[in-house]
């Protein structure tokens, strides 16, 4: 069963068509890859599915309903959890507070009762607490549990972000470039987390990558991008092997008649 | 130094960290029950004062301390919820009723007129919020058959279960009953912090679009916010005109608004502690100008001199020191001072110091 169907979606920035005509679908358990050189087009695919932006034609099914009408504040509680490139999190807040906004499409306490702390209340916060302490078992954070982020590293800010994303008990989770500023040691650490997401806790995974040890490592399937458009989509090894992905990442001497999309270059 | 073990989820969900946090608290309520019997009649209507401004300065810190939304606007709502509540004296309305009622109409008419500048950021929305304000004092000179034009309104005495409270007559009972109502406040914030609800207000502060990727509801977000903290800056406003006695469109001028935004910045924005610390800066620095006035004179021999505009003159010199040298407030330099000994001899300069060690992206906003 196809868990995330893109249909034919198509995206312009003014005249710059950043996603073109790309239609894949998502398995459910599968851990499938957007590859692809900078400003093709994988992070927008991320926004679009997240809501962020809008696309000009095609259709974005989840579960095969359209989320075309929802908010991006609505995405979450389908059951889709994202990360982002740029880590986004809560910089003023500890740890454990991010990951309790993770909480948060589980919430469904009145305000009123939350001002007067009601037993409910309580009851809702320690239900969430035992998630969270799950999340922070499963990725090993407990010595920053209480941490503020704007104190950690950016290796442990990475997994913060995952683990927030964790929090929200997703069912489909995209992760925006998991590995970019790791170490290898970090690296190798999110091989096994990922494989440990999919395994375990049943999550499908869509992850922007560039790391290919990453992407070989851990996915089922991968999609390469350029310019926006689909090159191939295959195993990871089909892919790499593709002649139109080598062409778009180590370039031909000849020049394809492409220069129109020269300027897609530089958008990540 | 001290070491907090956690035995159980509920310690970090309670309102103290540690027993020693609980009695200096309660010693410290317990001083505030005390005071009408350590002080006179004038200095407890100066910490009468004092707890208004700090009512006020809660309602505007969960808008701009922890929702991170700038309001210049707030003096409007404080103008709301002063007329109400002495309209519906007038016209008869028990005070037990009005009074909350005054904060729930400054509330839900925040609501309402922020709605529209909800999508503003920054210095935007303190301009359009600032706009809100000057209005307001407009339309209170308009309304005269409700709000008495220029002329204004006198407050009448008010009765709670037969009691009588009057802010001259008992300044005593009038002072418990701004204590009282400053701790249900003060409860109610505190409470909201450690739920769902305070927590989406501080994602929203920190990062808008995370927020939004976790199901935080943005805009519905904000104005749940504006909501609560115009309905307690009404509140404060109820009890400001009951305290004046008898006010006009003048009390709750533009002044009113900038000095409420002074005083949560200088108090120390992102903490309840904040609101008390610039309300003890607000509250007692007209005595404090007043009585160094007279020191100097009588040191130098001037006799008695008046400089105009000298209030606002310390204030704004006060506010450029703090945001120069001490951004995060008195509470943050309270924080530093209490880490140095806590951590002697390992406190480091750096400690408190934000940092980014990254680039926020812009791309989508």
């Amino acid at each position: 069963m196809s868990l995330l169907t893109l249909e034919n979606v198509t995206i312009k920035f003014g005249g710059l068509v950043a996603v073109d005509n790309v239609s894949f679908h998502v398995g459910k358990g599968e851990v499938f890859a957007l590859v692809g050189p900078n400003g093709a087009g994988k992070s927008t695919l991320f926004n679009l599915v997240s809501r962020f932006y809008d696309p000009v034609s095609g259709d974005i099914r989840f579960k095969d309903s359209s989320i075309l009408r929802m908010r991006p504040d609505q995405v979450p509680s389908l059951g889709i959890a994202r990360t982002f490139q740029n880590i986004e999190l809560f910089e003023q807040s500890t740890v454990l507070q991010n990951l309790l906004v993770g909480r948060h499409r589980h919430a469904g306490v009145g305000g009123f009762a939350q001002a007067f702390f009601t037993p409910s209340v309580r009851r809702a916060e320690r239900a969430h607490r035992r998630v969270v302490e799950e999340v922070i078992d499963f990725l090993d954070l407990q010595p920053y549990r209480d941490k503020y982020i704007a104190g950690l590293p950016y290796g442990i800010r990475k997994v913060v972000e995952l683990a927030r994303a964790l929090a929200t008990e997703p069912e489909l989770l995209l992760l925006d470039e998991p590995a970019s500023g790791l170490s290898l040691e970090e690296t190798q650490e999110m091989i096994f987390w990922i494989e440990d997401i999919k395994k375990h806790m049943g999550i499908t995974v869509i992850m922007v990558e560039h790391d290919m040890k990453l992407v070989s490592a851990v996915s089922d399937r991968v999609l390469a991008l350029a310019d926006g458009r689909e090159l191939a989509i295959g195993t990871p090894s089909q892919v790499q092997s593709h002649p139109d992905v080598i062409r778009a990442y180590l370039g031909t001497s000849g020049i394809d008649g492409d220069a129109g999309d020269a300027g897609a270059a530089g958008r990540g | 130094m001290r070491f907090v073990f956690k035995r159980s989820y509920d310690d970090d969900i309670r309102l103290f960290r540690h027993r020693a946090q609980m009695f200096w608290y309660l010693a410290l309520l317990v001083f505030v029950l005390a005071l009408p019997w350590l002080i006179d009649d004038f200095l407890i209507g100066e910490a009468t004062n004092v707890l208004i401004w700090a009512i006020a300065g809660m309602g505007l810190m969960i808008l701009t301390g922890h929702t991170g939304q700038v309001s210049l606007g707030h003096a409007a709502f404080m103008a709301i919820g002063g007329y109400s509540n002495v309209i519906m004296l007038q016209s008869g309305v028990p005070f037990v009723l009005a009074f909350p009622l005054s904060g729930i109409i400054a509330g839900i008419l925040g609501m309402i007129i922020v709605l529209p500048v909800l999508r503003l950021h920054g210095i935007y929305l303190a301009i359009a919020t600032l706009a809100i304000s000057v209005l307001t004092e407009d339309f209170i000179i308009i309304a005269e058959p409700w709000t008495g034009g220029i002329s204004g309104l006198v407050a009448p005495p008010i009765d709670i279960f037969g009691i009588d409270i009057n802010r001259y007559g008992t300044p005593v009972l009038f002072y418990f009953l701004t204590l009282s109502v400053t701790l249900v406040v003060l409860g109610a914030y505190r409470n909201i912090l450690r739920s769902p609800l305070g927590r989406s207000f501080i994602a929203v502060r920190d990062s808008e679009i995370s927020a939004q990727a976790m199901g935080v509801n943005i805009a519905r977000t904000k104005a749940v916010s504006f909501a609560i903290s115009c309905a307690i800056v009404g509140l404060a406003g109820a009890l400001l005109g009951l305290f004046a006695g008898a006010f006009n469109h003048e009390t709750f001028n533009i002044v009113l608004s900038i000095q409420l935004l002074l005083m949560i910045v200088i108090g120390g924005l992102g903490s309840i502690h904040g609101a008390f610390f610039g309300a003890l800066v607000i509250g007692f620095l007209p005595q404090a100008i007043a009585i160094s006035r007279d020191g100097i004179s009588s040191l130098f021999g001037l006799g008695s001199w008046t400089v105009p505009g000298i209030e606002s003159g310390v204030f704004a010199l006060i506010l450029v020191v703090f945001i120069l040298f001490e951004p995060l407030g008195i509470y943050g330099r309270w924080i530093k001072i209490r880490t140095y000994f806590e951590l002697f001899p390992f406190y480091r300069k750096g400690m408190f110091k934000r940092q980014k060690s990254y680039l926020k992206t812009e791309r989508m906003k």
